[in-house]
Parts: C-alpha cells; structure tokens; sequence
C-alpha cells in the first residue's frame, strides 16, 4: 500500500495513531524516513501533517489528555520514542524542532545558539564558543552576526531570526531536525535562502519538513508524503508524487484543485 | 444631540480632572508645609541627624530612613523567593480548576486591614521572636516577615501576569530543544518575563516603605539607630502616624517634611515600575 524505500532508514512509523483527548486526528500512519533526506509532508489545512510532525519529538506531551498509538522507530538503536516509557526530554535531545515563526529567546544571539548546550549542562567555554560558532556557520548565518554575537536577537530581521532558530536546533547535533512551516512568516527572499540552507543540512542531518508550499515541496524534498483528513494518502519520491502521482485525490490536490 | 455629547464630555473632564487634582493638592500641601522646615534647618542635619528629640528642637529623622530601609530589605528578603515562587506554580504547574481557588485566596490577602496583620504579628510572631531568638520580640525581624506577607500578592499577581503574558512560542520552543520543564522556566520564561517580574517587586517595595499601622504595631517604634535585625525600630511612616496626633509648631512641620522624603521615595519607586513594565521586550 505504502511505497516502501529502498535506502537507509533513519526512522520507520508502524500503526501510528493519535488522539486529541476523544478526536482521532491522526489515523493508521504507516511512513519510513529515509535518513539524509527530506521528507516533505503536504495536505490541505487541518490534515495533521503538523500534528503528525509534532510526534517525532514529543510535543503533544504538553497537553494532558493527548494519547499516541503505535510506534516511532528511531534507528540505529530501534528505539520507540513515542512508548510512555521513554523520556520526551530523551526524545527531544535527539530531535529537535524549528517552528513556523521565528522564536528566537529575549537573549543574546549567542546566547540563543548555547541555549540546548547549557540545558544539557555544557559549561566549557572554549567548546561552547566553537559549537556556536559552528551552528552558525552551518546555518549560513555566522558572516551576517559574527561582530554582533553579544546582540539581542530581536535585532536581526525575520529571515536571520529564523536562521538562528536553525542554528539553535543544530548545536546540538540533532539526529533528525523537524521544520514546522519554516517559511511561512517570511518574505520570498529570505524563503529562498531558508530553502537553500534545508538543502545542504541533509548532508549532515535528517529532515522532515511540513510546508504549505507545494513548490516549496517540490524544490527542497526527496520524498513527499500527502496527507488527508489524518490519513497518508500517497508516500512516494516527491518528482513521482509531483509528475505522476498515483492517486486521484493527490493529483486533485496539487494541481491545486482543491485545499 | 451634539449638545449633550458635549456636555457629557465636559463632566467627565470635570470628574477626571478632580480626581488629578487631589493628587495636587496633597503634594503641594505637603511641601508647603515640609519644605520650608528642610530648608530651615538644613537638609544634611534633617537627613543625616541620628537624633530625634522633637521637645529639644532635634530633628534628625536618619535612624527612621535606616529603620524604613532595613525592613523594607527585609520584607524583599522574603517576598520575592516566597512571591515569585508562587506566581511560577500558579502559572505552570497548578491545574486549572485548583488555579481558580487559589487566585482569589491569594488576592484576598491583599484584601485583610493591614491593622489585622499587625495584630496577628504582635499576638504571635513577637512572642516567638522573643522567646526564641531574644530581644524585645517588637523588632525588624517580626515587622520585616509580617510585611513579606503583606507584599505577596502584589508580587504574585503581577509576576503571574508577566509568565503568562508570555507568547506561547517561548515555553514550546524552550522544550523542544531537549530542556526540561524547569531548565524551560529558569532559562527562557522568568528571563521573558523580566520587566514584569521586576515591576511586580518595585510595587511590592513601594508598598512595604508606605506600610503604617502593621509596623506602628509590631517594630516598637524606638527612636534610635538599630543595631541588629532584634532591635526595636520606627520607620518614616510610622513615625508621622505616631506624633501627628499631638504636634504642634516646628514638631508639626518636621512630621510634613518626613512626607516630603517618603514622597520622593515612593515616587521614584513607582515611576521606575512604569518605566520597567513599559520596557517588555516584544
């Protein structure tokens, strides 16, 4: 039913439910992540693909009352990370999280980059300094901020917010980085360079993005999963879901005749 | 039609402006009477006298700016661990429903006549205080925690309000960078909600030095330098509370003036508050 992929897997999810208290929102999700790629998850509004995203590192345990079924294998060590037993703060060191409007923290650029480092009680300077230095430079934003590191980060503009977000997930070498929309608040010129930095962090990092953006979709990702009413309708490589989808309701949907 | 709006509006002008001028008044009244008297004996023996003996001419009201000021610091000491303390679990961690009991409970504190809590203070914090720690029991120590007490629900309140003001971003992608709840709170919201939580403490002091009756009945109001945290002490305000009644002449007039310095400091406290709670970070 689900196309299954032929590379390495960096994650694999079996028999996925989830419930907002009574509501079922997500329905018998069955999708492997295939590691150093970008999977991209589309549908129309309401379809879960964030709720769907929001699994992989756990944040539904902020609200009482929300329940998960199935599995979220985490490879190499095949560990569930949806299980009650497993520690969301675990999960959450391992997978981390850029949202759809910058958030940056009332802190200094730096500041904002050491946060994960000091919360996991990191306080050797020098390798604090180059980790930071390092995130940025992976975020494509150490040549703009590298004089005003001691800046608050209110003071960069929206794209560079978002950058240092990035920058902030990736300090601490997260095994997969999940992007909520990452470009929804930002003008297209600042989109573009996000787009771009997505494509070179899959060498280092597995990414799962959430987009709006069929093109977005199009441009960034390798695989492509379209989602429907909390169902995965299609799961294919995003040029095959793109050009030769299989599915009805999938060509519907991205010849933009519906959503 | 266009008349009536009119006059509406004068009479509200008229009320709002009243109200203003009350404020005036009283400042202007103030001075009027205090001013004159630092002028006359000069404010460096006003301020920095250490003696007050009203019947020899002796106006020096330093002992009662150390008094104001030890146990303001005192009630600080206590306030703000115990205030902001209960404004994180109000907002993180009390359910709902137990959240809705508590906040009235806690506003009901800033509800009880202040001469309330200094009866309870006299009737069983100085005997405790006496007994086990020594000194006359009427002391800054009891006057210090009965008016930590007294400030909480200002702290609490306003801090509260500062945590939750927060946009609900901050705490989402606190955590989802691997912290925990607490590392979330200590590194991302209580910096967040910086300006507030400082606000909230500025208004708590301002209340704390203009506290009269709790402290009229709980320091023992002796008029001298206090050398420990047992000491009997008399601060600014209990001082005018205490001679109003029976002054007369340049004793009268001292007691304006000790309003005229409460004046200057309770004005510089709250217009830091209004300045810091307008300086959120967006």
């Amino acid at each position: 039913m689900v196309t299954q992929i032929s590379e390495g897997l960096k994650a694999e999810v079996k028999d996925l439910n989830f419930y907002y208290t009574h509501h079922q929102a997500l329905k018998n999700i069955h999708l492997q992540i295939a590691e150093k790629k970008i999977t991209a998850l589309i549908g129309p509004s309401g379809c879960g693909k964030t709720t769907y995203l929001r699994c992989f590192n756990r944040m539904h345990d902020l609200y009482p009352g929300n329940r998960y079924e199935g599995e979220i294998i985490l490879f190499p060590d095949q560990l569930n990370i949806i299980s009650p037993k497993i520690d969301p703060i675990e999960v959450r060191m391992r997978i981390s999280m850029v949202f759809q409007k910058p958030n940056p923290f009332p802190k200094t650029v730096f500041e904002n980059v050491a946060y994960g480092l000091r919360v996991r009680g990191e306080s050797r300077r020098s390798l604090v300094e180059d980790k930071v230095e390092k995130a940025l430079k992976q975020a494509a934003l150490w040549e703009e901020v590298k004089d005003r590191v001691q800046d608050l980060a209110f003071n960069l503009s929206g794209g560079q917010q978002q950058r240092l977000c990035i920058a902030r997930a990736l300090a601490t070498d997260p095994e997969i980085l999940l992007f909520d929309e990452p470009t929804s608040a930002l003008d297209p010129t600042a989109t573009s360079k996000i787009e771009e930095l997505i494509m070179q962090l899959k060498k280092e990092v597995t990414i799962i993005i959430v987009t709006h953006n069929m093109q977005q979709a199009a441009r960034v990702s390798d695989y492509t999963a379209f989602m429907y009413l909390g169902e995965i309708i299609e799961f294919d490589k995003t040029d095959k879901v793109f050009t030769h989808p299989s599915k009805k309701l999938t060509e519907d949907y991205i010849t933009g005749r519906f959503g | 039609m266009e008349i009536k709006e009119k006059l509406i509006e004068k009479i509200l002008l008229f009320i709002a402006l009243s109200s203003i001028s009350i404020l005036a008044l009283i400042a202007f009244f103030i001075f009027g009477e205090g001013l004159p008297f630092i002028w006359k004996i000069g404010p460096h023996a006003f301020l920095l006298g250490e003696r007050w003996v009203p019947s020899h001419g002796e106006f020096g009201i330093l002992p009662m700016i150390v008094g104001s000021f030890w146990v303001t610091l005192g009630a600080l000491l206590l306030g703000i661990p115990l205030g902001l303390a209960c404004a994180i679990f109000l907002c993180e961690w009390t359910p709902p429903l137990a959240a809705t009991f508590l906040r009235p409970a806690i506003q009901l504190l800033a509800a009880i006549p202040s001469v309330i809590y200094g009866f309870w203070g006299l009737v069983v914090l100085v005997p405790l205080v006496r007994t086990y720690l020594g000194g006359p029991g009427l002391s800054i120590l009891s006057g210090s925690v009965i008016l930590g007490f007294m400030i909480l629900p200002t702290i609490i309140s306003i801090s509260e309000d500062a945590l939750r003001a927060l946009p609900p971003y901050y705490k989402a992608g606190g955590l989802a960078l691997g912290a925990t709840h607490w590392q979330t709170i200590w590194r991302v919201l209580i910096p967040a909600a910086r300006s507030g939580i400082v606000a909230s403490i500025i208004l708590g002091m301002g209340r704390a030095i203009g506290e009269t009756m709790a402290m009229i009945m709980i320091l023992g109001n002796a008029v001298k330098m206090p050398s420990s945290f047992l000491d009997s002490a008399r601060t600014l305000t209990t001082n005018i509370g205490i001679e109003m009644g029976y002054a007369s002449g340049s004793h009268r007039q001292a007691l304006f003036a000790t309003g005229v310095i409460l004046f200057f400091i309770i004005m510089i406290l709250n217009s830091s508050a209004i300045v810091l709670s307008r300086r959120r970070v967006e």
